[in-house]
């Protein structure tokens, strides 16, 4: 039986493989990782007819070109993305993103890039032959476990392919990825390390996304937030969305491939309602925080997973 | 005891032992790890113990932070059980290579560099947690005068198996990573084991470790 698979002709700047994430191995150095936008990779994998939780190729900014090889398959492209199909038969057609499509053997699919967003998701049907490890799929470059022996992919690697079940009909959803307005956040347990006026300034100021952003972390730029008690703490766990500030007073967002454990006083935390659009943010963007209460931050996260529900039930 | 449960965001419960620390308090620490772990919440994503702090992740929608906290307290911790450590003997190769920073430990604690190897070699070292980076150890306690801040301009990279310390406390680099740590040798074990899934840590909290020296012929023989 020949090989079903994804020669990588151009691998795109950080491509990797992502699940829902690896839970229970924070005592020994595993953050979570798994997919950094969470809603637009469960949409891509309803939008194939896969189990929710199935593997998918998340790419960042420029995404990979990859050539289909031995066989045909039903993909799907979520996030905000430009993208193109290249048929054998040299025609081009016009990716559209939220709704599946077939490729035929000797197709290519490119994509091109992610519009004033920064992540993106390629489902395909039946999902991808790879390892996990620690209970995951989810690729960690940092301590090298996961899809791709914990590497991104790069040039003329292939991605392997469960042989797709004949049987598909092509689905498709009416989504726009909405623009977040504030970032909401909860106050940190170090909260009171820092001076009223910078409490305040948090709030007031308007932050920039640094280009020193990746998946483990986002830099903020803007205001420096003064520390008036000390700018070290004991180190402790740390979990995503956590707000560190360092002694030069620039915070610091944990992100899902973050170090588990920190030093940094911590001024807040990102509510996990606001997740998935913060991630989307690019290097330059505006950010407005916002705090909120626990109550709030709790019942946010209701609503937002009840949207999500209905999102992937109007799937048709 | 835990002294104080609050929140961390929305997702995490922040559970603080008190301001001290010290090998008791850890140890107490490690209970409740323990203890909730083998408790098997529904929910709970993840435990993170520290030197004196509890952070457990939850998943909302199959439990609420109310509810947990609730269980939480309700955690007895059986002060006299004795918990399961071993001792690991870790060769350290100690040269200009890969001691970066013994010459700042010369200057900066007016110690030869002969007393601080001898000094560092002499100890057994408890490991108080295990994170930051996969299997990385966290270590203590070094003697009094070889306690030293980190490096005030962290380096961009710090090459695996490095041994640093800082303060009370000594680590091993299980990866490159960034770090201010200073480094006083390198070690030839793999601290990170991703082949071994049940275990794929050297060093465990609550286990001891003892430092040998081994030349760079040693170190290569050695090198995993």
């Amino acid at each position: 039986m020949s090989k079903l698979f994804f020669n990588i002709i151009r691998p795109g700047i950080n491509t990797t493989i992502q699940d829902l994430g690896r839970n229970n191995y924070h005592h020994i150095g595993l953050p979570s990782s798994g997919a950094m936008d969470k809603r637009n990779f469960v949409i891509a994998n309803k939008l194939v007819g896969n189990n929710l939780i199935e593997a998918c190729i998340e790419f960042a900014y420029q995404g990979p070109l990859l050539e289909l090889v031995g066989g045909n398959i039903v993909c799907a492209v979520t996030g905000n993305i430009s993208f193109k199909i290249l048929r054998k038969n040299l025609s081009k057609e016009q990716g559209i993103c939220y709704k599946s499509f077939s490729l035929q053997e000797g197709d290519k699919i490119d994509i091109l890039s992610t519009n004033k967003s920064v992540y993106g998701y390629l489902s395909i049907k039946d999902g991808l032959i790879e390892e996990k490890h620690f209970g995951s799929y989810s690729t960690n470059t940092k301590a090298k476990i996961g899809a791709n022996n914990g590497e991104k992919f790069n040039q003329s690697q292939k991605i392997l392919i469960n042989k797709n079940n004949e049987n598909y009909e092509i689905k498709s959803l009416k989504y726009v990825n909405s623009k977040i307005e504030f970032i909401r956040i909860i106050k940190g347990t170090n909260f009171n390390y820092f001076s009223k006026l910078s409490q305040n300034k948090f709030v007031s100021d308007e932050y920039k996304v640094s280009k020193l952003t990746d998946r483990m972390g986002m830099r903020l730029e803007g205001g420096k937030i003064e520390n008036i008690t000390n700018t070290n703490i004991k180190s402790e766990g740390l979990v995503k969305g956590v707000i560190q500030v360092p002694a030069d007073g620039k915070p610091i967002i944990m992100l899902s491939d973050h170090g588990t454990i920190g030093g940094y006083p911590k001024i807040a935390v990102v509510i996990s309602a606001d997740y998935d659009r913060l991630t989307q943010l690019i290097p330059g963007s505006k950010i407005k925080f916002k705090y909120i209460s626990l109550k709030e931050a709790q019942n946010l996260l209701r609503l937002y997973d009840i949207e999500t529900e209905n999102i992937l039930n109007q799937i048709r | 005891m835990i002294k104080n449960i609050t929140n961390l965001g929305d997702a995490a419960l922040y559970c603080d032992f008190g301001e001290d620390v010290n090998i008791e308090k850890n140890l107490e620490v490690i209970k409740y790890f323990n203890e909730i772990k083998n408790l098997n919440i529904d929910g709970v994503l993840n435990i993170t113990p520290s030197y004196n702090k509890l952070i457990i992740s939850l998943n909302q929608s199959l439990i609420s932070f109310e509810k947990l906290k609730e269980i939480i307290l309700k955690i007895k911790i059986n002060e006299t059980t004795n918990l399961s450590k071993k001792l690991v003997k870790i060769p350290i190769c100690i040269n200009d290579e890969f001691s970066l920073d013994l010459d700042r430990l010369v200057s900066k604690l007016k110690l030869d560099k002969e007393d601080i190897i001898k000094t560092f070699l002499s100890k057994k070292y408890f490991c108080y947690m295990t994170g930051f980076i996969a299997g990385m150890p966290f270590l203590g306690d070094i003697s009094d005068n070889l306690r030293l801040k980190r490096l005030s301009t962290p380096r961009v990279k710090v090459p695996k198996g490095s041994i640093g310390i800082t303060e009370q406390f000594c680590n091993i680099y299980s990866f490159e990573s960034p770090g201010g740590w200073n480094i006083i040798g390198r070690t030839p074990l793999k601290i990170f084991d991703k082949q071994n899934q049940f275990k794929p840590t050297l060093v465990n909290p609550g286990d001891d470790v003892e430092f040998y020296e081994v030349d760079l012929k040693e170190y290569n023989n050695l090198n995993e």
